[in-house]
Order: structure tokens, then sequence, then C-alpha cells
């Protein structure tokens, strides 16, 4: 049989095919009426005799009007209905489940809070709502799920998220849709959707330290604990319930502290000062640190602050 | 009853003026300069089919085994340069604009003949830049050169290749000034703004964004230079850039660049369309005010090529809101030739079967643009085969199949020879069929989840693939076969009367070829745009 949909295997993926469906039917209708005019009028008005000279038609004022806001009206539907269902796509996710992805030329390296990690390889639960935060490691990648109807590019520099939620298990494929190289076409994987209790046993299966844990390491490791003292006060912000809080800034402004912001702390401390604080303090880590130990830094920070707001805007890219 | 002929075949023409290569490369008439032009990017179109058709047979099975990854992506690289940058964008202005701009509003030349020939010059330079990088070794960014890869990542010829690229940006450049100019100097007496043809509008149109939005693209390689070769950091965020900035200045010039791509293109199918249907083309403002709506919104959509960057959700709903505006005075031109139609007098030559195949690929690419344009659905197909479909229906669907139809219209009075026109039907469905077999299968690709620029996929997509291979195997026995016949028929063609198609036009009451200066005297036109309803077509009047 000719397959023309890809497997609907997420929550969102009937929709985006209804409106898609909706798009081919209009640009059949509209295709075949045209075809339809240009071959009536081809064949009726064929010329008949060489000295053939039609009469003079101007044009229509009204008719000019009629094709300009007819086809404006259904487009203004299309218009409506996709962004309705880009912000629906896009929204970030009330509660779900996080799992960080960066990628590098050319592989997806995943990482579950849990503390598994893998390559190429998505593990994630039905029915639950998953929020990917993606990081790259050196060009622009982009996260593409055929059978989620979802992509997003990974853009090194910044954290894109896109959320997802699965609903039919199986093996889906995961590709690398933005040009990245040599082996571009070779970034590719599987998306395995599986029933929870599978998951949860999958989870279990790696036991090592969780995420936060390996975050707290490097925090030691790298010297963090040593400024950034958890509970007195020193030359450097406590970190304790900072993220998803408001912070207060040396030139007057408020900003809310979420992955991006922390990511950009590190790798270019003076970018933002806190209040009251001193910048030239804190040495940059740029080039000292994988996108895959920020992240886990992140999660460490995350783990400090027990009830964070939700980080990421409704924009999708924090600055 | 026949349209007025002023002169049949003079002893001398343009084309017999003068002898030798230095009259061909010193000259600065237009329509040598056209001439020389349309060898040039025969020349490249045939470059760049080259690496499309290796590309194609690649992509038969789903393991890359005929060429390395990496050559692979060379070639769809310069592929998309040398089509995009040495063979569309220059087209239809510089060869068949070059030669009919002057011709059908009454004047001698292009306002600045030798800005004209310096214009070819540079985009000779140009072109020579972009050849030896690829004879060196090739550039595998993709035509978009997307930061960081093709800044920090990319060793390859990225530099010569780019640096082609601005050098033949000032080509465009000089010829959209030259034409702008033209057209408001040089009109001859009565050929008022309503009474231009409207490929002449569609050719100002055209120059506008030319002049306006290539110095962009030149600031945006000399900034792409900065950081690959003097590390400054500009768009790799490991040296304090933003890759994102890069796309914005890239796609502020390459979206207005599809409409450098495809307005002249609309302008011969105005002219096409009037002269096989015998008819004052329907709403003649709707449709010269189409062209120049075209160029202005099409400054303002470039973000919806970034739907999935990340980029902020309300301005790609502003990208998006516009998308859908620009998409109107587009659809207004093709319900104005299918109304030309009407009650017409129609007939079945060569320029009006590539102008059939002309609205219906471009009405399917117009079509799927909806589709990119209409966010959620654009997350899906975004760097699928269903943009390589859409881009091609408009690219070659529309401006190829126009350029061929303008080819065929004008080669008469290019080259004072018939073309021969059983051939040249049968090129003509040739190059449909091989089209739509080609491309049509990439939307399904796309849907399914095909990325582009891959050269190896998974298996269940190649029979898709098969398709399209074979498709364009037909597509390119259609478009050697003009080129054969084309140049047969300088020699044995049939000798053209001054006016083959009963069209009216200035270009069509002088001789063909034409002599040095156009006319014999200047024309001063007493008649609106396209009077196919009058009985007695107008009589050149004569100065003096």
């Amino acid at each position: 049989m000719f397959q023309i949909f890809p497997t609907q295997a997420s929550a969102l993926a009937s929709q985006v095919d209804l409106l898609y469906s909706f798009l081919v039917i209009v640009s059949v209708v509209m295709t075949l009426l045209i075809f339809a005019a240009v071959a009536f009028f081809a064949v009726r008005y064929r010329r008949r005799s060489e000295s053939e000279r039609p009469l003079l038609i101007d044009g229509s004022v009204r008719l000019e009007v009629a094709w300009s806001v007819i086809p404006f009206l259904v487009m203004l539907v299309m218009f409506g209905w996709g962004t309705y269902l880009f912000f629906k796509i896009y929204a970030p996710p009330g509660d779900a489940l996080d799992i960080y992805v960066v990628g590098k030329q050319w592989m997806w390296k995943l990482q579950y809070p849990e503390g598994q990690r893998e390559i190429n390889e998505l593990h994630v639960p039905v029915g639950q709502m998953v929020r990917l935060t993606m990081a790259s490691e050196d060009v622009i990648h982009s996260f593409f799920v055929p059978a989620f109807r979802i992509k997003r590019d990974v853009v090194p520099g910044h954290y894109n998220t896109v959320s997802f939620q699965a609903t039919k298990p199986g093996r889906y494929h995961l590709f690398c849709a933005e040009y990245c190289g040599t082996q571009h076409s070779g970034m590719i994987g599987w998306v395995t959707v599986m029933p929870v209790r599978e998951y949860k046993d999958w989870l279990t299966l790696g036991g090592s330290d969780s995420m936060a844990q390996q975050g707290e390491k490097l925090f030691h490791q790298y010297g963090c604990s040593s400024c950034h003292l958890l509970d007195s006060p020193g030359r450097c912000p406590n970190l304790r319930n900072l993220f998803g809080h408001k912070v207060q800034l040396d030139d007057g402004r408020t900003i809310i502290a979420d992955e991006a912001y922390i990511r950009e702390s590190i790798i270019n401390p003076n970018a933002k000062i806190t209040y009251a604080f001193k910048r030239d303090v804190m040495p940059t880590f740029e080039g000292q640190i994988s996108e895959e130990a920020i992240l886990q830094l992140i999660v460490y920070i995350k783990s400090l602050a027990p009830t964070p707001a939700p980080a990421v805007s409704p924009e999708g890219r924090t600055q | 009853m026949n349209i007025a002929v002023k002169a049949d075949s003079p002893a001398v023409n343009y084309l017999n003026a003068e002898y030798g290569w230095k009259s061909w490369l010193f000259t600065t008439d237009h329509k040598r300069i056209a001439l020389l032009y349309l060898v040039s990017i025969t020349l490249f179109f045939f470059i760049g089919g080259f690496f499309a058709m290796l590309m194609r047979i690649e992509l038969l099975t789903p393991r890359g085994d005929l060429v390395q990854a990496d050559t692979y992506n060379k070639l769809f690289t310069m592929h998309g340069i040398v089509m995009i940058f040495f063979f569309l964008i220059p087209s239809i202005p510089a060869v068949l604009g070059n030669f009919f701009v002057p011709i059908m509003i009454g004047a001698k030349d292009l306002a600045f003949p030798r800005i004209n020939l310096l214009s070819w010059y540079i985009y000779i330079l140009g072109g020579i830049f972009t050849l030896s990088a690829i004879l060196a070794g090739g550039v595998d960014t993709g035509w978009t050169f997307y930061t960081p890869f093709s800044s920090t990542y990319s060793n390859t010829y990225v530099m010569a290749t780019a640096l082609g690229v601005f050098i033949t940006g000032f080509s465009s450049i000089l010829t959209g000034l030259n034409f702008i100019v033209t057209i408001h100097k040089m009109r001859a007496p009565g050929m008022t703004w309503n009474r231009l043809p409207l490929f002449i509008w569609s050719n100002y149109a055209t120059s506008l964004i030319q002049v306006l939005g290539t110095p962009v693209l030149a600031i945006t390689i000399l900034l792409l230079a900065a950081e690959r070769l003097a590390h400054i950091g500009i768009f790799d965020p490991a040296i304090g850039g933003d890759p994102i900035l890069f796309q914005h200045m890239f796609w502020f010039y390459s979206h207005p660049a599809v409409y450098i791509m495809i307005l002249p293109g609309m302008g011969v199918m105005s002219e096409l369309v009037a002269c096989f249907s015998r008819k004052r083309v329907f709403g003649y403002s709707a449709v010269a005010m189409a062209s120049l709506a075209i160029a202005v919104i099409g400054f303002l959509v470039w973000g919806h090529h970034m739907f999935v960057t990340g980029q902020s959700m309300y301005a790609s709903m502003y990208f998006s809101f516009l998308s859908f505006l620009v998409a109107v005075p587009s659809a207004i031109k093709v319900f104005n030739w299918t109304a030309t139609m009407y009650r017409g007098s129609i007939s079945f030559q060569t320029p009006m079967l590539y102008a059939f195949g002309f609205i219906g690929l471009f009405t399917i690419g117009g079509l799927t643009g909806l589709f990119l344009a209409t966010m959620a659905v654009d997350i899906h197909v975004t760097d699928t085969y269903f943009v390589v479909a859409h881009f091609h229906y408009v690219m070659v669907g529309g401006m190829v199949m126009a350029y061929l139809g303008g080819i065929h219209f004008w080669w008469p009075k290019m080259v004072g020879r018939m073309y021969p026109e059983g051939w040249a039907k049968l090129s003509a469905l040739i190059v449909f069929v091989g089209f739509n077999l080609t491309f049509f299968p990439q939307f399904i690709l796309g849907y399914l989840g095909m990325p582009r620029r891959y050269h190896a996929y998974a298996e269940e997509f190649q029979v898709l693939n098969v398709m399209s291979t074979a498709g364009a195997s037909v597509l390119a026995v259609g478009y050697l076969l003009p080129m054969i016949y084309l140049i047969w028929s300088l020699k044995y063609g049939e000798r053209a009367p001054a006016n083959p198609w009963g069209a009216v036009g200035l270009e069509w009451m002088t001789s063909s070829p034409p002599p040095t200066f156009n006319f014999e005297a200047t024309p001063e036109v007493t008649w609106e745009a396209y009077q196919y309803h009058e009985v007695n077509a107008p009589e050149v009047e004569v100065d003096g």
C-alpha cells in the first residue's frame, strides 16, 4: 500500500495531519479550478482562423477584488489554525519529564535526570508529557521525529526545548534535519516509546548516579562550591532556591534564573551580575566544560530549589 | 490587417554589423551582451544540472554507495550555488531583459551601455572564482552557508566560493540599476507608465529588489569572511557570536532573491498569454501593481525560514501572516492570466505550451508555499523533501518554464531564425512530464519525513526516490533537446519574419534580427499595451 502519512505516535500528530489534509483539499480544489478553466478556455476559444480578432476585455475591478479577498480569507483560516496549533506544539508543558539532549557532529547524546545516558536512542514512556532541553556542542542540528510531527533546531549557545506526548508504543525514526557536515545523514537514531512500567524498569537498569548527583560532583570538582558556598554569605550569590526565581541584577533589571541564565553565567560570568556582587570575581569556563556537564550542573542547581517556577518563557527561547 | 512591419530583414543588423571576437567582447550593444549572458548562463545551467544528475543517481539506492558523503554534500551545495547565483538570478533579467527591455520601451540601448558590459565581466569574474573553487575541491556548506558550520567547521573552499557569490552580486546590482534608470529615463515618446508591457513592470520590480537586497548579501558574506579569516566573533557562539543572526541576514536577501528569480518569469508569462490568446492581459494594472506588491512585501517575510530555530513565537506569527499576504498578489496574477484566455483566440505554439506548463506548476508551487507559511505544518515539513519539491516547483516549474517559453517566443527576434516547431513542442511536453515525475514524489517523501541533504536514507523512502530519479532522466532529455535544436536553427532554421506571431509590442515592429540601434527611427507610441483586438494594428509613427 502506498503511504501518504507517517505513523501518528504523538498526541498532536493527528491534529497536524488534519490541518495538513485541509491544506491539501484547498490546494487540490484550487488547482483543479484553475486547470479546468485553462483547459476549457484553451479548447473553447482555440484559434479557428488566422484573421480572428477577439474583442477587448479590459478587466474587472469586481473580479480582482473577489479573487484577492476570497483566497485571503481562506488563507486567514490557515493562518489562524496553523498559529493556534503551533503555539500548542511549542507551548511549555506544565508538568513534564525532563530529558536532556546534546547534539554533536554526528550523534545525539541523551541524559535522563535519573542518570541514564544513551547515544542515538531515546526512551520515553507512553502517555506522559516529555520535555527535551537541547544544546549543541558544535554546529546547528535539528531534532526531528516525523512520527511525532515535531522538529526543533539545536543551536549552539542556546537552549531550545521541545515537548511531546507519545501515544503509541513502538520504535520511531529520529533524524537530524539541519545540515551539519559530513555524516549529517548518519546523525540518526531511534525513539522507543514504552509502556510506563517498562520505562520505569528500564530507568533502573543503569544504576548510576542521578544527573543531580553527577552535577554535584562537578560542582565540587570545578571548585564552584568553594565560593558559591551554599549557606554562608560570600563573594558569590547563594545558589540555593535560585532556580526559577527572580534575580535582581546590578544594572537594575530583574530576570528569572532559568537554564539559559545559568549556562551563560558559567560561560560568561560577567554577562549578568547579581545586585550587590562584583564582576570579575568568577573565571570563565568557556571551552573547559562540555555541554553535557553544564546540563548536569543545571540539574543540580535546579535540585537546590525545591519549588521551581516554570523556567522557559512562552517565547520558547530565553536570552 | 497585418501588424505593421516596417522592414523586411535589412542587410545590416546587430549580428552582422561587425565581426570578430573583439566585436563581441568589447561590445556595448545590449543585444550582444544579452547573447554573451545567454551563452554563459547556459554553461552554468548544464554544470548545475550535471551535479543534480549525479545526486539523483546516488539517491537511487538508500545506501550512500555511488559517491562519498563529503562528495554528495559538495554536489548539493554546488548545485544550489551554481543554479541560484549563476543561472536563475541572471537568467531572465540578464538575457531576455537585457535584450528586450530597451526595445520594448523604444530605446536604442540601456542607459549605461558600458556598465552593462561591465556587469557581464563581473559576472564572469565571480563565475571564475566559484568554478575554480569547485575544481580545487568544492565546498560543502549548502548554498545557505549556515554558521557556525561555514564560519568555523567546514574545511572546504568556503571563502573562494563566497567571494565568487559576493562578486557576482555586483553584476546583479548593476543590471538592476541600469534597468531602473533605463525604464525611468529612456522610454520612447508616448510610452507612458500605463502603456508599458508587463514584462517591463516585472523587470522593474525585480531591479528594485536587486538594488536594495543584494548589498545585504554582500555585507553578510563580508561578516562571514571576518569571522572565518580573522576570527572576529559574529556568528559563532564559541567566540561570542550568534548563529541565528546569520540566518536573519542571509534570508533578508535570500527570500527577496526568490522573487528576483520568479518576477521576471511572471513578466514573460504576461507577454506569452496575451500574444497567444490575442487578448489584452486581463486586469493590466492589477498585474502591474501585483509585481510591485510582491517586491515590497517580499522584503518582510524572511523569518518564515526560521520557525523551528527558536526565534520568538510572536515574530514567527508576524512572518507567517505576511507570508500569506504575499501570496495574494501571486494568486492575482494566476487568475488574471487565466481570465486573459477567456474569449480569446488561443493558439498552441511552443511558447504557449510553456505558458500552460508555468500556470500548472507555479500554481502547485505557490499553493504548497501556503503549507510552509502555516506554522504548525512547517514544523513537520521544513528541512524535508517537501521544501525541496516546493521551491523546485516555483524555481524550475515556474522560472525555467517561463525562461524557455520566453527563449522560444523571442528566438526569431534574437537570431532571425525560427526554431523547429515540432521538436520544440515535443521537448516542452517532455520537460513537463519529466518535471512532475521528478518533483511530485518529493512532496510525499517530505511529509513522510525524509530530511533534505541526506546522502543515505531509510529504506522505506526508496520507491519514491526511484521515481524521482527516473523523472530527472526524462527532464535531462527535455533540457538537452532545446539546446541542440536551437543551435541547429542558427544555421538551418527558417528565416524569421519581423513578426512571426502576429504580436503587438515594439519589439515586433523592428526587423528580425533588429538593427544595432533597434529602430530605424525612434518610435512614437500612441497606443496602449496589448492592443490585440484592433483589426488594424498600430503603425509605427516615425519622427520627423
